[in-house]
């Protein structure tokens, strides 16, 4: 009976080393993106058009991705990186050069999107999803519309507010509350937006990632800080819920998909760089997880509600007291030691 | 009689603690809705969306694979480890043994970081491989502690008794010691898998992409609201759980009965 | 024994994934520079005097205070229901420690993570409590939640030890007690109690480590508000690439851990025999 228990093991084991070398027959292609970032059904229909095998891995935040990739260890060949980090990521010589004239799907883009200031001439990027940080709140649970990033300070809804658990986003909206700019160098203003946020604690209910979605249609918490997609996909779950762009001013971001420089597969990379940014793929995904997307073929695509509404796709001058973010560069080990103050009072 | 009732209200109150999030897992698999706080009604089909899941399913593998091959690879070590460190004395044997202590006594983050830092010394791709050799080197202590209790209770002089009678070294630890310590080395290797199926903070920094174990997965996907095809396989590994152990236990309760006729 | 020293293998093992690692770890703690560059690397103390300010030593207090508020409930919670099962007949005995045991099989992230359903706001408990009438609870990222997650993935480690020195106990002294005159009460504290202490001890160790140092309850329960030390190691690793912060504070924590064990080992002088105490 032993005997057999050990000789089944080693079957399973056999099994289980044969089946992941026959996997060497097909192209793999390693792509590492945001949690819930994608429309699953994208990566099928790749797979199926390019026959190339897709290994999803998923992040939290641009720290969690630059961690990964410096400190090595693992190759990815397909990233998407924010626009600060592919900044900080070209600069550290991390990124591998792409050929956007290659890329048959590449004059879809927008041109708003295209030669920004992080890549000017989109050697090394090309642009997958926009959007900007605002305030949700549930309207039902709240004596009055939030307007200002100071109202989260507010004592009234202490115990109902939601902060993001994401270094950068949560140092700027403190810096925005005090009128600085959220890419300060200023150690004072970065120091004095980490007292604020210290005092802020014990209103605060929890520091979130992704999971603040199900929190708040959930009505376990009336407000929080969120990326403009995030709104997009709640508000179509939970209709009492209201997203707003603070008045003190407040992020615009871009994602892009970027190569890695030690990426293995850098050709197939660039091949699925190009179909994410097909319109029909990019509705497929700007649809599914609720962002905006710089095609305007694929935002045609999207239905009306979301279109239409100014929580996706805000308009110009609301999008005018917005700041994009930069690398801090040098003082970066100061932000890390800010934000670890922050998270470690009590 | 009081005192009866209110043993039986405790027993019965901390197994309800025990269980309470197990029946939240297996009753919200059933559920018709993405969330995990509303009910939406009966359904079944998180359940085949489970074999449909490719990360769960690869998760499930390498949890699997990972805990197969590391309980017998540390197994194997760690006997004859076990075997090895019975015979020292003196400093080397407390030396072994202390450091051999260490893994279980560490916090699993120290031991976690502190294996991360070596293989990102040794310029080592994180992945599979380091995952496993991870996996082996927090298992073989336990295998270690398993059976040098049993050597204890061992009868020195069996060994020596049949290399007297002419059986070679190997001869006699083949016939005579293994099987001495053998329900050690059984308890050693079914920690070192327990052990290896539910670890979570040392995979967590020793693996590399694609290499997920179920732990990371799952801990990943609680970052952003759990699919419900988690509650599908956890209810489906509590079932297959409670028939092995159970069949298990019908067993050895069978094995004593029929010591017990044969007296 | 005649046999040669089979387990040299191993000692090479231990040399190369236990012992060089922690020399690393002590060698990172004292340097500075950057921790993905060998070379920039400077002797320094600044990691440990960073440490000891009052911002991370209340961390550390912190994380211990939950641990031993965790490590004293699981005692109290689990010392009972060890010794109830300890005294049931053979057969169902047997039933009540699998029972007890199959949780433990189960992955302990999933079951922390069903706590979020039960301890919500609009979670069952406060369903149930609500509909009884009461308000509802906060129970839910704050330390409550984080205790409870505590308690609940150790409990068995508690219980497990304890239950297994109680039935290897002859309870034919406690018959003797009785028989003596000692009522129920000096029974416990006088025969029972001493004679299970190496399994408390065990139980006691095997909560408290595991406590102290856990980032991932406080991530999952506590809404990330509380950092314990264990996320501000996490974090210097994962996060910052503050390699050299992230070891000093590990060096902290072993050397605490050592110290209270140290402490709890001289209430039992026999733990060398039990070759750790495992059940």
């Amino acid at each position: 009976m032993k005997k057999r228990i050990v000789l089944f093991l080693v079957i399973v084991m056999v099994i289980g080393v044969v089946t992941t070398g026959c996997g060497e027959s097909k192209p793999t292609l390693n792509v590492y993106n945001w949690g819930d970032y994608i429309d699953p059904d994208v990566l099928d229909m790749f797979e199926e058009e390019y026959g190339v095998k897709v290994v999803y891995d998923t992040y939290a935040t641009n720290e969690d991705l630059y961690v990964k990739l410096k400190q090595g260890g693992s190759s990815y060949d397909v990233i998407f990186p924010s626009d600060y980090m592919i900044e900080r990521m070209i600069r550290e010589n991390l990124l591998a050069e792409i050929d956007i004239t290659n890329m048959d799907q590449i004059a879809k883009v927008d041109d708003t999107f295209m030669n920004l200031d992080y890549d000017p001439d989109n050697k090394f990027s090309v642009p997958y999803m926009w959007g900007t940080v605002g305030i949700i709140y549930n309207k039902t649970m709240v004596s009055r519309p939030l307007t200002k990033w100071a109202d989260l300070w507010d004592e009234e809804f202490s115990g109902d507010i939601i902060m993001l658990n994401s270094q950068r986003d949560t140092i700027a909206v403190a810096l925005k509350k005090l009128g600085y700019s959220l890419n300060t160098r200023n150690i004072a203003e970065l120091e004095a937006a980490r007292d604020e946020l210290i005092s802020q604690k014990s209103l605060v209910y929890a520091y979130l990632g992704d999971e603040v979605k199900d929190v708040i249609v959930g009505e376990e918490a009336a407000i929080a800080v969120v990326w403009s997609g995030d709104a997009v996909s709640m508000i179509r779950e939970n209709p009492d819920l209201e997203y707003v762009m603070p008045e003190e001013g407040t992020n615009l971001w871009f994602d892009a998909m970027v190569v890695p420089n030690n990426a293995k597969n850098k050709e197939d990379a660039q091949k699925f760089i190009n179909f994410m940014t097909r319109p029909d793929i990019a509705a497929l995904n700007a649809d599914y997880i609720g962002y905006s997307s710089p095609i305007p073929e694929a935002v045609e695509l999207l239905p009306d509600e979301i279109k239409n509404s100014v929580v996706g796709y805000p308009t110009e001058d609301m999008l005018a007291n917005t700041e994009i973010f930069k690398d801090p560069q040098d003082i970066l080990s100061e932000y890390d030691r800010i934000w670890t103050e922050i998270t470690s009072a009590q | 009689m009081v005192e009866k009732s209110m043993k039986r209200l405790y027993t019965f109150l901390i197994f309800l603690f025990l269980y309470a999030p197990i029946i939240v897992l297996i009753v919200f698999s059933f559920n018709d809705s993405r969330s995990r706080g509303v009910w939406n009604g009966f359904t079944l089909k998180w359940y085949f969306e489970l074999f449909k899941d490719r990360e769960i399913l690869r998760a499930l593998y390498y949890t699997l694979f990972i805990a197969i091959s590391s309980s017998i690879i540390s197994t194997i070590i760690g006997t004859f480890a076990a075997i090895g460190i019975y015979g020292m004395n003196g400093f080397g044997k407390k030396l072994v043994l202390n450091l051999n202590y260490l893994p279980v006594l560490n916090p699993d983050i120290v031991t976690a970081v502190a294996l991360m830092t070596l293989f990102r010394l040794a310029q080592l791709e994180f992945g599979l491989l380091t995952l496993l050799l991870a996996h082996v080197t927090f298992c073989i202590p336990y295998v270690v502690l398993s059976i040098l209790p049993k050597l204890k209770q061992m009868n020195k002089h069996l060994a020596e008794a049949a290399m007297d009678l002419g059986a070679t070294p190997f001869y006699a630890l083949r016939k005579v010691i293994i099987p001495e310590i053998m329900p050690g080395i059984i308890t050693g290797a079914l920690l070192a898998f327990t052990l290896s199926i539910d670890d979570f903070v040392i995979s967590f920094f020793t693996t590399g992409h694609g290499v997920s174990n179920l732990s990371i997965t799952i801990f990943a996907m609680a970052r952003r609201g759990i699919n419900p095809v988690i509650n599908a396989l956890s209810t489906l590994m509590f079932i297959t759980l409670l028939v092995l152990l159970l069949i298990i236990n019908k067993r050895t309760e069978k094995n004593d009965k029929n010591l017990q006729e044969r007296r | 024994m005649k046999i040669r020293n089979t387990g040299y293998p191993y000692y090479i093992w231990l040399a190369i994934f236990i012992a060089i690692p922690l020399i690393l770890v002590l060698y990172f703690a004292f340097t500075t520079g950057d921790s993905q560059n060998l070379g920039t690397f400077s002797f320094s103390l600044n990691n440990f005097k960073r440490f000891f300010t009052p911002i991370y030593l209340t961390v550390l207090y912190k994380s211990v205070s939950l641990a031993l508020v965790s490590t004293v409930i699981c005692l109290g919670l689990g010392y009972p229901i060890a010794y109830i099962i300890s005294r049931e007949k053979p057969r169902i005995r047997n039933v009540m420690v699998l029972l007890f045991v199959i949780p433990m099989w189960m992955n302990f992230l999933l079951r922390t993570y069903a706590w979020l359903t039960l301890l919500g706001k609009n979670g069952i408990i406060n369903y149930i409590i609500t509909k009884i009438g009461f308000q509802p609870l906060d129970l839910i990222y704050n330390d409550t939640a984080v205790l409870l997650g505590m308690v609940y993935n150790f409990l068995p480690f508690m219980v497990l030890p304890i239950f297994s020195v109680l039935t290897k106990m002859n309870f034919n002294l406690v018959e003797a007690a009785e028989d003596l005159g000692a009522n129920k009460k000096v029974t416990f504290l006088k025969v029972i109690l001493p004679l299970s202490l190496p399994g408390i001890i065990t139980g006691i160790t095997m909560v408290f480590i595991p406590a102290v140092s856990t980032f991932v309850i406080s991530s999952l329960l506590g809404g990330n508000k509380s950092t314990l030390i264990g996320n501000l190691i996490e974090q210097q690793f994962r996060y910052t690439m503050d390699w050299h912060f992230g070891s000093a504070m590990s060096i902290i924590l072993m050397v605490f851990i050592l110290i209270a064990m140290a402490l709890t080992s001289k209430f039992d002088k026999e733990k060398e025999g039990e070759g750790g105490g495992l059940w």
